[in-house]
């Protein structure tokens, strides 16, 4: 149907269709595609030849490797790649996006003098409309960072809007965002290209061979089976697109790739009388749900609508394909908003509507990465209908990855490992995803959370605590309560409640902090991720000792906060770890490591029947008691001497609280301040909880969530896994250097970069960012990812925010560079470098005034309430 | 004497549950029925307004709901018409005094008035076929009356194949339509019953034992049945199948169904009438058979059993099937006939039936002796009974009865009675592949809505999802702003099908809101929608409807069995 209709309109405009290079390519290349039997074996079979399938066996063909075999079931740039839009959009949300998206735009560029096969390779600039003024801070937001990391863009008045493009109507508009580089490529011959250049390096590519699925053994990949035969190999690339999914469950121990296909139109035109020019930017009215872009001097615009039409939720379907046509009453809104945005265009004659599904991911992001259960699968796949944008950078990284066993960028948010089994399942992937498609042109406030797949995974004092006004999000699948929405207090309905500014929890969280600073709250943490390490002999303690950077070997009870590094010293996991006894160890890392965590102590571990790891997350409900009060609560249910003489700080004891016995109570909070943190079996946690409220009644006890949690960790400097430690941070660089065994002689993961490091100096230091002139009520809040500015210059990006009630300003983490004033190379950066600076952060485009501190502010920790201050509310419950 | 000459007379507006015997007569004589009536107020204001109300329902220009029922005739009233707006003002100033400006319902409230009866069944599937050749049936009522008189009714013959489906409408009250409505399907399923069946039945009652089940009854939870007289009604249904066994010897089971249908509906009034004349010992049960005998009900029914259809009417509510032609149009076949001044053969019927000398007063200005409407109906014992058993009975009767006007006053030129009779029309028809469905209505939508447009807008409504086909530019030169206003205009077909789940609902909402382009005004539907229901009936009558949908492919499949 429309396949006819793309590769007609290709043949006129390039007269460069498969068929022509096709037989170009038999030339260059021994591989004869349909007559030769595959090989035996390869080091790499890579499954899929649309764009990312194609990038990826570029760009390892490029870091050196060369027995690499790809294979697509059907021809080569078809699919989604064939029917893409053709935008290439450097504004992206994450860093890691644009730093991908601007990769891709460079390598395109320069594609066609490489490879010569003309790509179509137009710069264009790209145009973000807002019709609000909060799509407009969002636009601004981005603005800001793409800046940052040199892609040139800036914001403009409607009137800039209309002459840059003379269709538009700017009369509702507030602004626009323009970025000039931006530009339009044709993706199936950029897919062509870079299958060109990666067969002129030795990448065999077979067409018309379908994988039937991949053959492991003991966890590792050993070949390919293909409806043409088997080939060994060491590594497989699962580059299937939207049938990414159906392929990895395709394997005896199935591959859990979360991702959906939805149905996707977009509209071609004739040309106009007058035809546009060829460099015509491209518009995207996020707000009209629509992107539109020059077609031929014609008109292509497509978007991403409220109601998404999922497709292939049962796999790949004859039927659902036959059925994909054009549907132009699904189409209407989108429609409308076209023709209000370009009231020209009605008199324009229709080409074609055309439908092409795109893949979605639960959380927006795309998936790469090495699948945690078989060493050597790796996928790339789920671009959220970016992948022409996405394809250049996610081929690099995962190719470096899989050359260099890391890639250069932390794309942790990308990796596949961030997923667990429970975003498998078929419902919950086609409910997703029908939230997410239109969720890529909704307006993104901090602290949005997924309305679709929640109350999966859920704490046993759910209903409790839901009774109790809990508003939760969900990380990992997992419930955790934000706060707790006092009775007869109402929140604005969610819509509404969208803002850049203070939010209207403020008051709610203000009351749980002051009551986690003055008397005790409860905070249910059953969330986090809990493994339990236990070994016959010494096993246990050797391994750990190895794989994490602090030392283990501490008396029995002791706990210690240590980070599990890679070879680069950066931080796979931060952890907090409990010796229960000399031969096993209780360890916690945060909610999302569950995947990520359990993957690499496997592949770290010889585990065997002296040494067993377990995970216990779902055998424990965590409260954590956070105050001054939580000692005379849980002495009061414990009988037992809980002073810091028996219980000192950073200590784990099991002890019966209320009738249940076995509760392992831990002296930390996570947040610095005084408190316990509960690990109660589950089947006591509602007794537990019912004591501790109960008996916390008369030192003024309430339930807190994470919002009070945030902002007493940020305001004490505690850096979390995640959001401000990832896989490219080291100790060192955020002031942990007390949290490394650096010199007890013992050998440890990382230990060699970190000495190098301690030698030669960090090139980057986390510091905290108190903000001065923000007005707490008029200002636009942090979120995270705001350009920090050391004199003038730009010195890194903050990682995480709140606002501290107790130093009534806003808090931001991030690090400060050192980066070169002539040459913008890299510098040491010293503590007196850090301190010297004048800083400021950039929100959304407005600087503010912070000051940076390497160490958290001493009077947190001595905070005591003057006499004079006391007043009969303190006297209230809280 | 304060006899309301209009077409129809003011119902009190009686809010309570209790029932009025004949909420027909004025409001003199009903206050003294209902003493307590909580909105006495309001009547008495009703009782002076009236007569405004009534000049303007006369005007033969403005659609007006005819009455079924009326006292005396009265032709001096066209000439106060007048339009129907300023009658609206006029009623909004005296009915909301202090708030003088309009109020509209929202169109959540609209859906929540259209949908508070709306029933739908779907005849279960069995193994992913579905043997029956119905689908199933949505039906709905919208009251104009308070309380409703019309009565609907849907069963499933069990110990014989085929499903029930019926509307009835009431005049004098909704005593008789609901008698009708819980009684009329079992009279029918017994007289299908073969002989042997009828016997196992009778040996059951006898020996104490577990009775078969006759009909599985398909009943919105708005649709009661009365525990009170469900004994007595019982033992006057099981004096009529012992009868029919000791008629049938047993030989031929070669049931004719218009037969029982005929005997169905002519021994179910015989029963009403008999039960009014022996009366029984409780009071409350020999008021309630009166009051059942005294009101009056016509009814419709269809009995559907494979591609065999017959219609059954008594009176003037109407079935009409929705043809769908090869070129996908719809077309309208009338299956029943109604008895009123409007058809030539039942004006013939009367004539022949009563002496020549009562020609020219036995239908007067097309009413029955120039009062009722229908021609035949259940009930109505006025019409029915002699002078002297009428004056009997109502002596006999207990004081309600005797107080009342309606009941007492005997109609003019009462010579011959029976004037009435509940025997209906059967016509039979052979379901076709093209025969998609089945409208069964009373005549509260019949005198809103052309029958042409209503079998095109519940053809429209059902098929509307499959048919509207999906466009395709295919090599056509359409520009942006054609396929937005094409686009545009089906959104809006399909959003007012969309509102409803239900195909009687949907018919409704057209009846009560078309405006004269055919498609659905809200403001006129909210206006009609928030009229007080003292005044609702001046607008509208009472609407009952229900959409019986068929299998194609089972009547497919039944035609080629038998080529």
């Amino acid at each position: 149907m429309f396949y006819r209709l793309l590769s007609v309109v290709q043949r006129q405009r390039t007269s460069r269709g498969w068929q022509n290079w096709s037989s170009a390519r038999s030339g260059a290349s021994a591989a004869e595609a349909h007559s030769v039997a595959l090989p035996a074996q390869a080091q790499v079979v890579i499954c899929g030849g649309g764009i990312m399938g194609t990038s990826v066996a570029y760009h390892l063909s490029k870091l050196g490797w060369k027995d690499i075999v790809l294979l697509e079931q059907g021809r080569l740039a078809a699919g989604s790649t064939r029917f893409c839009a053709g935008i290439i959009s450097t504004a992206r949300h994450l860093s890691i996006e644009q730093k991908m998206a601007d990769y891709s735009n460079r390598l395109y560029q320069q594609l066609e003098q490489e490879t010569g096969i003309q790509t179509g390779y137009t710069r264009t600039g790209s145009i973000f409309l807002a019709q609000t003024q909060d799509r407009l801070i969002s636009l601004k937001r981005i603005n800001s960072r793409l800046n940052v990391i040199g892609i040139p863009s800036e914001i403009i008045s409607p009137k800039k809007v209309a002459e840059l493009h003379p269709l538009l109507n700017v009369h509702d508009l507030a602004g626009a965002m323009h970025v000039p580089e931006d530009a339009v490529v044709s993706s199936a011959d950029v897919a062509l290209a870079l299958a060109s250049a990666a067969s002129q390096n030795g990448v065999q590519i077979y067409d018309r061979t379908s994988v039937v699925h991949v053959m492991t053994k003991k966890g590792e990949v050993t070949g390919v089976e293909t409806d043409k035969g088997q080939i060994e190999c060491q590594y497989f690339v699962n580059c299937a697109g939207q049938w990414a999914y159906e392929l990895g469950l395709s394997n005896e121990e199935p591959i859990s790739i979360p991702l959906h296909a939805c149905e996707h139109f977009y509209l071609l035109t004739r040309p106009l009388e007058t035809p546009l020019q060829s460099n015509t930017p491209n518009i995207v009215d996020a707000d009209g749900r629509i992107y539109i872009r020059n077609w031929q001097g014609g008109i292509l615009s497509g978007g991403f609508e409220k109601t998404p039409k999922p497709i292939f939720t049962e796999g790949k379907n004859q039927l659902e394909i036959h059925n994909l046509q054009e549907d132009w009453d699904h189409f209407e809104p989108l429609l409308s908003s076209l023709l209000r945005r370009m009231p020209d265009l009605e008199t324009l004659e229709i080409v074609k509507l055309v439908n092409c599904p795109e893949t979605f991911t639960p959380d927006m992001r795309c998936i790469m990465g090495e699948s945690p259960l078989v060493k050597g699968y790796y996928v790339l796949a789920g671009m959220n209908s970016a992948g022409l944008s996405f394809g250049g950078g996610a081929g690099r990284y995962l190719a470096e990855w899989m050359v260099d066993g890391y890639p250069s960028e932390n794309v942790w948010e990308l990796d596949l490992k961030r997923f667990g089994a429970l975003q498998s399942s078929r419902t919950f992937l086609r409910h997703r995803v029908m939230e997410v498609m239109p969720l890529l042109y909704d307006l993104k406030v901090p602290r949005w959370d997924f309305q679709t797949g929640r109350q999966l995974r859920t704490s046993p004092l759910y209903d409790r605590l839901d009774a109790q006004g809990a508003r939760w999000m969900e990380k990992h699948g997992f419930e955790r309560p934000k706060y707790f929405v006092p009775p007869g207090k109402d929140l604005l309905a969610l819509e509404q409640s969208k803002t850049f500014y203070k939010p209207d929890w403020f008051d709610i969280v203000e009351s749980e902090v002051k009551c986690c600073k003055e008397a005790v709250c409860v905070i249910d943490m059953s969330s986090f991720t809990k493994f339990e390490i236990t070994s016959t002999g010494d096993q246990a303690l050797e391994t750990l000792q190895y794989l994490f950077s602090n030392d283990l070997d501490v008396p029995v009870g002791h706990i210690v906060h240590t980070g599990m590094l890679n070879e680069g010293g950066g931080y796979e996991n931060d952890c907090s770890i409990a010796r229960l006894n000399k031969r096993s160890f209780f360890m916690i890392s945060p909610t999302d490591q569950q995947v990520h965590c359990w993957a690499w102590l496997k592949k770290h571990m010889r585990l065997d029947s002296d040494l067993i790891l377990e995970d216990v997350t779902w055998k424990y409900t965590a409260l954590n008691l956070i105050g001054p009060r939580a000692v005379d609560v849980l002495s009061e249910l414990s009988y037992a001497p809980i002073t810091p003489d028996h219980f000192p700080s950073l200590f784990c004891k099991e002890m019966s609280v209320g009738y249940a016995n076995g509760i392992r109570v831990m002296s930390m909070t996570h947040t610095g301040e005084p408190g316990f943190m509960l690990y109660i079996p589950i089947e006591y946690a509602l007794h537990v909880y019912n004591e501790v409220m109960s008996v916390g009644q008369k030192y003024g006890i309430r339930n807190a969530g994470y919002y009070a949690l945030r902002s007493l960790r940020i305001e004490k400097f505690f850096a979390f896994w995640g959001q401000d430690l990832n896989t490219l941070t080291t100790p060192l660089e955020c002031g942990r250097e007390s949290r490394v065994k650096l010199d007890k002689g013992v050998d440890f993961i990382g230990r060699e970069a970190l000495l190098q490091q301690r030698q030669n100096g960090v090139y980057k230091r986390l510091a905290m960012f108190v903000l001065d002139d923000h007005d707490t009520d008029l200002d636009l809040w942090p979120w995270w990812g705001e350009p920090i500015y050391r004199n003038g210059l730009y010195a890194g990006k903050t990682t995480s925010s709140a606002y501290s009630y107790t130093l009534e300003r806003h808090v931001c983490l991030g690090f400060v560079h050192h980066f070169s004033e002539n040459t913008g190379e890299e510098q040491v950066v010293t503590a007196d470098f850090v301190n010297r600076g004048e800083y400021e952060i950039d929100i959304a485009g407005q600087r503010f005034q912070a000051k940076a501190r390497l160490y958290p502010v001493a009077s947190l920790y001595t905070h005591k309430r003057r006499k004079e201050d006391v007043e009969l509310s303190d006297l209230h419950g809280k | 004497m304060c006899v309301c000459p209009g077409p129809r007379r003011i119902g009190i507006p009686v809010r309570s549950s209790s029932l009025p015997l004949f909420s027909d007569a004025m409001p003199a004589p009903t206050q003294l029925f209902f003493p307590l009536i909580r909105n006495c107020e309001l009547s008495r204001l009703y009782g002076t307004a009236c007569y405004c109300h009534h000049r303007h329902l006369c005007c033969p220009s403005s659609y007006v709901p005819q009455s079924h029922l009326r006292y005396a005739p009265h032709p001096a009233y066209a000439t106060f018409c007048r339009p129907k707006e300023n009658w609206w003002q006029y009623s909004q100033g005296r009915r909301y005094v202090s708030t003088p400006q309009k109020f509209y319902l929202t169109p959540p409230q609209v859906n929540s008035i259209l949908k508070a009866n709306e029933y739908s069944f779907k005849v279960p599937e069995f193994d992913g076929k579905n043997v029956s050749s119905v689908l199933g049936f949505d039906s709905n009522q919208l009251p104009a009356n308070a309380p409703i008189e019309d009565r609907r009714s849907a069963a499933t013959c069990l110990q014989t194949r085929g499903m029930l489906l019926g509307v009835f409408d009431g005049h004098a009250g909704c005593a008789c339509s609901q008698a009708v409505s819980e009684r009329l399907f079992y009279y029918i399923a017994v007289s299908l019953l073969p002989h042997e069946t009828l016997l196992e039945i009778e040996n059951a009652v006898e020996s104490g034992r577990a009775l078969l089940p006759i009909l599985q009854w398909h009943k919105h939870p708005n649709d009661y049945f009365s525990k009170e007289a469900s004994k007595l009604y019982f033992n006057s249904l099981r004096t009529y199948w012992q009868e029919l066994i000791d008629l049938n010897t047993g030989e031929s089971d070669d049931i004719d169904v218009k037969e029982a249908l005929i005997n169905a509906f002519k021994r179910l009034d015989n029963d009403i009438s008999l039960e009014a004349q022996v009366g029984d010992p409780n009071s409350f049960l020999n008021y309630l058979v009166l009051r059942v005998a005294f009101s009056g009900a016509t009814a419709c029914v269809a009995h559907v059993d494979g591609v065999n259809l017959h219609v059954a009417n008594t009176g003037d509510s109407r079935a009409m099937l929705g043809v769908q032609e090869e070129d996908g149009s719809w077309s309208a076949v009338t299956l029943s006939n109604d008895h009123n001044a409007q058809n030539e053969s039942e004006l013939e019927r009367l004539k022949l039936e009563h002496p020549k000398n009562e020609a020219k007063s036995v239908v007067k200005q097309d009413r029955l002796l120039g009062l009722l409407m229908p021609f035949r109906a259940f009930g109505d014992v006025k019409f029915k009974w002699s002078i002297d058993l009428q004056k009997r009975v109502i002596e006999s009767g207990p004081d309600q009865l005797n107080d009342n006007e309606y009941t007492k006053f005997i109609p003019p030129n009462y010579y011959t009675p029976p004037y009435l009779t509940a025997e209906p029309e059967v016509i039979y028809h052979r379901l076709r592949p093209q025969d998609k469905f089945l409208i069964l209505a009373t005549d509260g939508l019949w005198e809103t809505m052309h029958r042409q447009d209503v079998v095109r807008i519940v053809g429209e409504y059902l098929t509307g999802m499959h048919h509207q086909q999906p466009i395709a530019v295919g090599g056509y030169k359409v520009t942006l702003g054609q396929m937005h206003g094409l686009l545009t205009e089906r959104r809006a077909k399909m959003s007012s099908v969309f509102e409803d789940q239900n195909a009687a609902t949907h018919l409704i909402r057209h009846a009560v809101g078309n405006n004269e382009f055919g498609t659905v005004d809200h403001e006129r539907l909210s206006k009609m929608l928030s009229l007080p229901e003292e005044l609702a009936r001046m607008y509208r009558d009472d609407i009952t409807i229900i959409v019986v949908q068929f299998n194609s492919h089972v009547v497919g499949a039944y035609q080629n069995q038998e080529q």
